[in-house]
């Protein structure tokens, strides 16, 4: 199994190139097929070589396969490598099982576009990106990845190019992340020109040796790559695109989410936790940022109007709690609230859009209410996702993995106090938002009829993502977590969850018009505007970049050589113009300008 | 009896100007053929006045080389105007103005 390792990315490419090229003239039906199969086929890989992984001896060390030598240029020659280990196994599961389910119902979410084909393709193209990025055994080839990764969601989120809008958002957020990926080219040019290797396993190895530990060069190249995992993650200061990337379809933000993209930050600092592990400012900064993103996202959530952009604030918050794992050094903690968060997030997103796939795209939330009866499927998935977002103990995926987080955040040598009471604050707010969601969306009064029925192709994946959501936190990576000194850590965790639960029953359900009054006082306007718009750092972003460097370009738009130039061509352009005024279509006129100029020639050579 | 050369030649350079302003002031395309047909043989009548100042057989010669040329002329030229007739329904030069600028 190991030898046919290079089929799980192959296959999703596979699939994109047979789309890209004949997809157009494809009946409906096969492009689903294609788009969603090849992608079912890679899962079908993926779970076979994890087997294999897990039963053969070296389980620890991974399998590497080298498929060719990309470029050799002297001592340096990076490979087409791939290499499969436990944190590579759980990533390539998660991308290509969920990856799998949303395409699948994407095959129905998508059945009346007319760029159903060019959809499949792109998404295949995403899945395929992802997988090299996280299959890479060399860090040129993740970058690859990294980079298909940044170029195919570039094409999802304007994937509907005609309004204007969702074409702004795709390019906030390239020209976003491409601020981190430069951090990330920065940091690979100088790993190789320093450690002579892109090689992750070599880079481990000579990191240690060649730098010592708190080395300038070492937390200079890990602060680049963590540069590079702020702007893919969505991590504070970077944050601002993901919100706006919801003007793509549904299931492509489940995808950007769960499976894909957001989550190659958090991949790549696991990966890399050898050489962060020589930056311990690096960590410490990560982990702030961390505490800090989750803080703020979650407070954003829960003043979202828009079901998708608060489920994009929900994300930067999550991921926030991945980074405040890795910050202290939990990395298996990190990497288990990643898969737990893969499962419920899509099921948040597919039953977000399930619901508004029902109601003609409805996204506010304010317009919607009292849909518990007339979508059980969708709210059930939703209350199932909700939980697991908000951890609810015991039965939740999403418990498992956030009390490991936050045990680990206060037990862990670099973690601290203070930390550890943000994300606990984090926790309350997550419920508090999650509840909120599902109180404004299911319960009180109806707003709006719903129309249609749900098909099974968007009802299976559904009730699979909800089935993991909630087993998924039984798996061995969460044992071990039970210790002594944990339990009051879980009670305060639980705690923090129920309560948040409570208390979005009571100000969003119970006391709604309470909490809209306190919500429309001045006070309550100005913060409630303030946390919706994200901070105010579009608004920063904007009076600080955008709008200098517009200015910038108009001024320099007509630089002192562009008169001389210009001039030529104007010059030219008169004397065309003289010229084709004689052009009269009159023939009395041109056989008068023959007489003329026989005379003239004539005059010319008798009297000179 | 003989004419002078300059008679001959001052008529060759009249019936030459009342050509080229026929050529130019006509508006009727036969009317400008038959303008460029009086200049054509204003210049056969230059030639074979000259032909006969200097007593060489060339002058004649040319002229009939013009005369052929002036054949030739007729048939395409009026083979054009028939084509100009039935495109523009008119005569007029000015009609065909179109490839202007």
């Amino acid at each position: 199994m190991a030898e046919l390792l290079w089929l799980i990315p192959a296959l999703p490419f596979a699939g994109f190139l047979a789309l890209a090229l004949l997809g157009s003239r494809m009946p409906r039906p096969l492009v689903a097929t294609i788009g969603a199969g090849t992608v079912g086929l890679s899962a079908l890989a993926a779970i076979a070589a994890s087997l294999a992984l897990a039963g053969s001896a070296g389980a620890e060390e991974g399998i590497t396969r080298t498929l060719w030598t990309w470029i050799s240029v002297g001592g340096f020659a990076p490979a087409v490598a791939l290499r499969l280990d436990a944190l590579s196994a759980v990533m390539t599961l998660v991308v290509t099982i969920v990856g799998f389910l949303i395409l699948l119902y994407s095959t129905e979410f998508m059945a009346g576009d007319e760029g159903y084909s060019r959809f499949f393709c792109c998404m295949d193209l995403f899945v395929g990106a992802m997988l090299t990025l996280v299959l890479a055994d060399d860090l040129l080839l993740l970058y690859l990845g990294w980079e298909g990764v940044g170029l195919s969601s570039y094409l999802l989120i304007g994937f509907w190019y005609k309004a204007e809008a969702n074409v702004r958002a795709a390019r906030k957020a390239f020209i976003v992340t491409r601020v981190g990926d430069t951090a990330f080219a920065l940091g690979l040019a100088l790993i190789a020109t320093q450690l002579g290797t892109l090689r992750i396993q070599e880079v481990a190895e000579r990191a240690p040796l060649f730098w010592g530990a708190g080395s300038g060069m070492a937390v200079a190249a890990a602060a680049l790559m963590l540069g590079g995992a702020l702007g893919k993650s969505a991590q504070l200061p970077l944050q601002t695109w993901l919100p706006d990337a919801m003007a793509g379809p549904t299931p492509v933000s489940a995808l950007i989410h769960a499976a894909t993209m957001v989550t190659a930050g958090v991949y790549l600092i696991a990966r890399m936790h050898a050489l962060f592990l020589l930056a311990p400012v690096v960590m410490g900064a990560t982990a702030v940022i961390g505490a800090a993103t989750l803080l703020m996202a979650g407070l954003s959530a829960l003043t979202q109007s828009d079901l998708k952009r608060a489920l994009a604030y929900s994300t930067i918050s999550q991921v926030g709690y991945m980074f405040l794992a890795l910050g202290v050094g939990a990395w298996s903690a990190a990497i288990f609230h990643f898969m737990t968060h893969a499962f419920f997030k899509s099921l948040l997103f597919l039953a977000a859009g399930a619901v508004s796939m029902r109601l003609r795209g409805e996204h506010d939330m304010f317009r919607m209410g009292g849909l518990r009866r007339a979508l059980p499927g969708a709210f059930w998935a939703f209350v199932i996702g909700a939980a697991s977002l908000s951890a609810l103990p015991m039965v939740t995926a999403g418990f498992y993995s956030k009390e490991m987080i936050l045990e680990r955040v206060w037990s862990s040598p670099r973690g601290a106090g203070w930390l550890w009471a943000a994300g606990l604050i984090g926790a309350l707010i997550t419920a508090l938002y999650a509840f909120r969601m599902v109180f404004l969306v299911f319960f009180g009064e109806k707003r709006q009829e719903t129309e249609g029925r749900s098909g099974a192709r968007v009802m299976f994946p559904l009730a699979a993502l909800a089935a993991l959501s909630i087993g998924g936190g039984f798996v061995p990576m969460s044992r071990g977590t039970w210790e002594a000194h944990a339990l009051p850590l879980t009670l305060a965790a639980s705690l923090a969850s129920l309560l948040g639960i409570a208390g979005a029953w009571f100000l969003f359900h119970r006391r709604r018009g309470m909490t809209e009054r306190l919500a429309g006082s001045p006070a309550g306007a100005l913060l409630r505007r303030f946390w919706a718009g994200g901070w105010g750092f579009d608004q920063a972003y904007d009076a600080l970049l955008v709008r200098p460097f517009v200015r910038l370009t108009r001024a320099s738009r007509e630089e002192f050589a562009d008169p001389y130039s210009k001039g030529v061509a104007r010059t030219a352009g008169a004397l065309h113009h003289l010229l084709s005024r004689t052009v009269t279509g009159q023939l009395r006129w041109y056989a008068m300008a023959i007489a003329a100029g026989t005379i003239l020639l004539i005059g010319m050579a008798v009297f000179l | 009896m003989n004419v002078p050369f300059q008679h001959a030649l001052a008529l060759a350079a009249a019936l030459f100007a009342i050509g080229l302003t026929g050529v130019l002031m006509r508006r009727n395309i036969v009317f400008v053929l038959m303008s460029v047909e009086i200049m054509l043989n204003a210049a056969g009548l230059a030639f074979v006045a000259a032909g006969a100042r200097w007593g060489q057989p060339d002058g004649q010669v040319m002229f009939l080389f013009i005369l052929t040329m002036a054949a030739a002329e007729v048939s395409v030229g009026l083979a054009l105007v028939l084509q100009f007739y039935h495109r523009f329904k008119t005569l007029a030069t000015d009609a065909a103005g179109k490839m202007r600028g």
